[in-house]
């Protein structure tokens, strides 16, 4: 095995310059994901719940149908084929006018596909609470929406947050698929460094760390999160 | 239509792989021993950490370092699926052994079993039976994952479709066709899981 390892690229310019960039648009991407995928995914499991029979069936629907499917095989659907079939006007406008199209692609794909994730775990979190306390909630003279809203979504939150800093992590890993339709970020910067300097061993195994030391801050910050907002009387996590 | 096979060969051989890899590296997990107890443990947070991608990635500069030549890509995407399902096969495996009471074991061995045996004829199928669900729910992720092989220029699905579009120019279709074929089969193997689940509680 003879291979001249050199570290050095990583800090190079401007291939660091490039790690650095491609870092900072893994994390925009990361964060802006998860904030649409949280609102859209918790507004749908809740929905899962609904007395409405549409309703109860279409957030199903919409949950299986984006859980089922690769996450790749979507961003593809949204880059390449959605074009073919939206107006013209519109198609001109989002896929030409706009800045950075291959970013927001990816947003809106990602988010939906972790939407549907979130949406499931929302779910297990809604029927984990005890049917009396939607009683006692509603004794009390809560309307069904005031129930919902200020009692029973606040404890499945609550109950849901390890499963959630999972999905959290998963969506940022998911993040990395952005470089197949263009997105400048991290794996699609190692890999151009690669292409540049046939240092792929080193390129890869520098963005291989960033995303392990970023995973590993949030399991960090997560654990102090989690023991912060336990509920008291509810089984907590062994530390 | 070859690319389906392509993802299907793909999928049985990480899942297959994965699964005993992950048993191995399960079973390190719980070993008393640290010299065996922290390598592995190293191994799991390390490649769950880090995106799939890379890790095929990883591999296919990696291998071609180690044994002198490059391999097939559908060899090295294979290995890179096996290595990183192992990791989550792993923590599945772990979870299901540790939620064996002690007292089986300790029953084991008071029949006079020794480990190995112990583990083989008494622990094992009871794990594996319980975590049946988990684990054919992480084959469906898996089936999901052989999509990124994509990447490194694997002709599975995905890459079929994508090179019939770059012919053909029919992308709407292809890739809806793409996702419905998808769709199918990974809906139809959760309903199976979760029908499987609800009989086997009301069995209990």
């Amino acid at each position: 095995m003879t291979y001249d390892f050199q570290w050095s690229i990583l800090w190079q310019q401007p291939y660091g310059q490039w790690m650095l960039e491609g870092i900072w648009t893994t994390v925009r991407l990361g964060l802006l994901c998860w904030a649409f995928a949280l609102t859209l995914g918790i507004f749908v499991g809740t929905l899962r719940m609904s007395r409405l029979k549409p309703v109860r069936m279409l957030a199903t629907a919409y949950t299986e149908l984006f859980r089922n499917i690769p996450l790749l095989v979507q961003l593809f659907f949204w880059y390449f084929a959605a074009p073919r079939i939206l107006p013209k006007g519109l198609v001109q406008f989002l896929y030409y006018d706009v800045n950075n199209v291959e970013f927001w692609v990816v947003v809106i794909g990602l988010s939906i596909y972790t939407s549907s994730r979130v949406a499931e775990q929302m779910r297990a979190g809604l029927g984990s609470i005890p049917l009396e306390q939607y009683h006692a909630a509603l004794s009390t003279g809560l309307s069904n929406f005031q129930t919902y809203r200020h009692v029973i979504v606040p404890i499945a939150m609550r109950i849901i947050v390890p499963p959630l800093t999972t999905e959290f992590l998963t969506t940022f890993k998911n993040t990395a698929l952005a470089m197949t339709v263009g997105v400048l970020e991290t794996t699609f910067m190692s890999q151009q460094i690669e292409a540049y300097t046939f240092h792929g061993l080193e390129a890869t195994t520098g963005a291989s760390l960033v995303y392990f030391s970023i995973s590993m801050m949030v399991t960090l910050l997560m654990n102090i999160v989690e023991k912060k907002i336990a509920i008291p009387g509810f089984i907590k996590r062994k530390a | 239509m070859r690319g389906f096979i392509t993802t299907f060969q793909l999928a049985l051989i990480s899942i297959g792989g994965g699964v005993l890899l992950g048993i191995v590296i399960g079973f390190a997990r719980l070993s008393s021993r640290k010299i065996i107890y922290y390598p592995a443990s190293a191994f799991v947070f390390l490649l769950r950490s880090i995106p799939l991608i890379l890790v095929i990635f990883w591999f296919y500069f990696i291998i071609p370092l180690l044994v002198g030549r490059p391999l097939m890509d559908f060899a090295s995407a294979a290995i890179a699926l096996i290595v990183f399902e192992a990791a989550h096969f792993a923590e599945i495996i772990r979870a299901g052994i540790q939620a064996i009471p002690e007292g089986q074991v300790k029953a084991a061995y008071s029949t006079g079993l020794n480990y190995m045996q112990m583990m083989l004829s008494v622990i094992l199928p009871q794990a594996l039976r319980n975590m049946a669900p988990a684990l054919l729910t992480q084959s469906i992720v898996i089936f999901q994952d052989t999509s990124l092989a994509y990447v490194i220029g694997v002709k599975e699905l995905l890459r079929s479709a994508a090179i019939v579009d770059a012919r053909e120019v029919r992308s709407f279709e292809l890739y809806t066709f793409v996702g419905i074929v998808y769709f199918i089969f990974c809906y139809s193997m959760s309903l199976l899981v979760k029908r499987w689940e609800v009989k086997r509680r009301t069995s209990l």
